[in-house]
């Protein structure tokens, strides 16, 4: 098997190809609620302070600003934390920004359970689930720095409301040399014939693990990212569930609303009788840990996702 | 080209009875509130916005937004009156399948935002007002606020953000007819000492009555009242202005008239039209 290398954040990759893309492009406008440093826009500041605004701690207002902005003409990022900027400022998202068709990029920073011990109030497990419903709204939840990047210089010509969702921790570089990115196009991490394991953002680095355990056992695992949650690739998973017939899905979220709902409905109104599990945040009042810990203790380690793998294959 | 204030105070009726009669005939609408902003969307199109269906698609223009979006349909008889789409097409209001909704949307030629949540306005034009200091730009933003939504958080934080960025280009019109849907706004969430949280918020704050065409004239030429400062006009207003019977009803926020009162309204701006022949 090769050799795992581990990269950085995926919020440090954005907060520099953000900065890449504003040094070519003036009419680049970001807009921050007091949250530069979380979001790794620190030096984007400093290099560029004509390109950045502070709203300071009003997220509502960001991105109303943001959309304002972009009516403008410019190109707009509105970085906040996820957990803020899709709760507290929702209406706004809906209203100013999707129904409106504004072009506006908003990154959800410290996403899913990023900030750990910080507590429910700061994490992101609605996301998914109410952006979903939103009309005219692009979801992408990047996997690694590869992804992280990709998509920020796609978004600059997006043209299109955009979220995207970003977590702080170092990430497992799951693409190869050349590999492709396309907002909407799901990216198949290792190809199986066994068992479908999907994962978006973060996630998908627990089902990588999980497949190179597999793989030990003999099992062959088809690992997708599926850094988009909407549009969603259905082509992508129908063909890979297709081969497999057995699925889990693995997502940094509540298991209401997001990647294995998405997976479910699409499955069950295809008439397949597949092998499935969606392991997520379950309803109930979350356990206080780290990313890692509560992931691992919700059965999202890549040990735990090879057990759950072999005992859905013996079913 | 400016229009005299004798031409406004006439188009100020015709526009009360074309707001009157599609919420007539569309069976719903936001009576009290349109009447009472319609002089000064009368004032802003006709001599100020100059926002017109040739330069729309352009960005490099003044920009219009209605935060009160409940008070479309006198946005929609103005943008109408200056062509922006035909008096056949606003008669689909509230119609199956029509653009013509009780809130604007950029569907309808001439809106700029989707707006009828209350609260947003603001954010938007101020985003607006970033983008052409920006790009080193002259021209204004211009945004209605209702009273009542004026309990809205999110206004004030918007009003930070303009008084930071330094928004003289931007102009914030209140619409103060005192009056919200389930009474006096002293009453549901006193909103007073507006003045002086405007004031305090930064801005420069001009206090005139927004049914008065030629108060309405005389304080939006004179912004920027001060370089640097945002700028607020407290219009204060009668709800259902115009009309005897449904001025300063809690009742007329969006009733709509019935045959009778229709008529009877439409007699009451008709003799008041007879004077401009």
């Amino acid at each position: 098997m090769s050799e795992i290398t581990t990269g950085k954040a995926n919020l440090e990759i954005f907060g520099e190809t953000l900065l890449e893309e504003g040094k070519k492009n003036s009419n680049l406008i970001v807009v921050t609620s007091d949250s530069r440093g979380s979001g790794k826009i620190v030096p984007f500041g400093k290099e560029l302070p004509d390109q950045i605004i502070e709203v300071g701690i009003a997220e509502q207002n960001l991105v109303g600003v943001c959309s304002g902005l972009a009516a403008g003409g410019k190109i707009v990022f509105g970085v906040s934390p996820a957990s803020f900027l899709t709760a507290r400022s929702l209406e706004q998202i809906k209203n100013d920004v999707a129904y409106s068709d504004q072009p506006v990029t908003l990154v959800g920073i410290s996403a899913g359970i990023s900030y750990g011990q910080l507590g429910s109030t700061h994490h992101s497990l609605h996301d998914y689930a109410v952006l979903r419903t939103i009309n005219n709204l692009t979801i992408v939840s990047p996997a690694d720095n590869f992804e992280a990047s990709e998509v920020i210089k796609r978004a600059v010509s997006f043209n299109k409301p955009l979220y995207i969702r970003y977590g702080k921790k170092p990430m497992i570089n799951l693409h190869k040399k050349g590999s492709n990115f396309e907002i909407g196009k799901a990216s198949i991490i290792c190809e199986g014939n066994d068992i479908t394991i999907i994962g978006t953002g973060e996630t998908v680095q627990r089902a990588f693990l999980a497949s190179r355990i597999l793989k030990e056992d003999g099992v062959n695992a088809e690992v997708i990212s599926m850094h988009t949650i909407k549009p969603f690739d259905e082509d992508a998973l129908m063909k890979s569930i297709k081969k497999t017939n057995c699925l889990i899905s693995v997502e940094e979220h509540s298991i209401y609303g997001g990647l294995g709902e998405c997976c479910a409905s699409l499955i069950s109104q295809a008439g397949y009788n597949t092998k499935f599990k969606i392991l997520g945040i379950p309803d109930e009042y979350m356990i206080n840990g780290s990313q890692a810990d509560v992931l691992d203790h919700y059965d999202m380690s890549p040990e735990k996702i090879s057990d759950i793998s072999k005992s859905l294959l013996n079913q | 080209m400016a229009k005299n204030s004798d031409y406004l105070k006439k188009k100020s009726l015709e526009y009360r009875k074309t707001v009157l009669e599609i919420i007539y005939n569309s069976g719903a609408g936001h009576t009290g509130g349109s009447l009472s902003c319609v002089d000064i969307l009368n004032v802003l199109y006709n001599n100020f916005l100059e926002i017109t269906p040739k330069n729309f698609a352009k960005k490099n223009r003044n920009r219009y937004i209605q935060s009160k979006g409940h008070s479309v349909e006198a946005l929609y008889t103005v943008l109408c009156d200056q062509g922006f789409f035909t008096k056949e097409e606003l008669n689909t209001l509230n119609n199956f399948n029509s653009h013509f909704i009780g809130h604007p949307t950029k569907k309808v030629p001439g809106i700029e935002h989707n707006t009828g949540a209350l609260g947003h306005g603001l954010s938007v034009a101020v985003g607006l007002a970033i983008a052409q200091k920006l790009n080193k730009e002259n021209f204004k933003i211009y945004t209605l606020l209702g009273d009542g939504e004026l309990s809205e958080g999110s206004v004030w934080e918007a009003c930070s953000t303009a008084h930071k960025y330094k928004l003289d280009n931007l102009v914030v019109i209140v619409d103060r007819n005192k009056l919200q849907i389930t009474g006096k706004t002293e009453d549901v969430n006193p909103i007073e000492p507006l003045n002086e949280k405007f004031l305090s918020f930064g801005f420069i704050v001009k206090e005139i009555d927004g049914n008065n065409i030629e108060e309405l004239i005389s304080a939006l030429e004179e912004v920027p009242f001060k370089t640097n400062i945002p700028n607020v006009i407290i219009a204060n207003t009668v709800k259902g202005s115009g009309v005897s019977f449904i001025e300063n009803q809690i009742s007329w926020h969006h009733k709509v008239p019935s045959k009778e009162e229709f008529e009877k309204a439409n007699l009451e701006l008709e003799s008041q039209l007879k004077s401009y022949e």
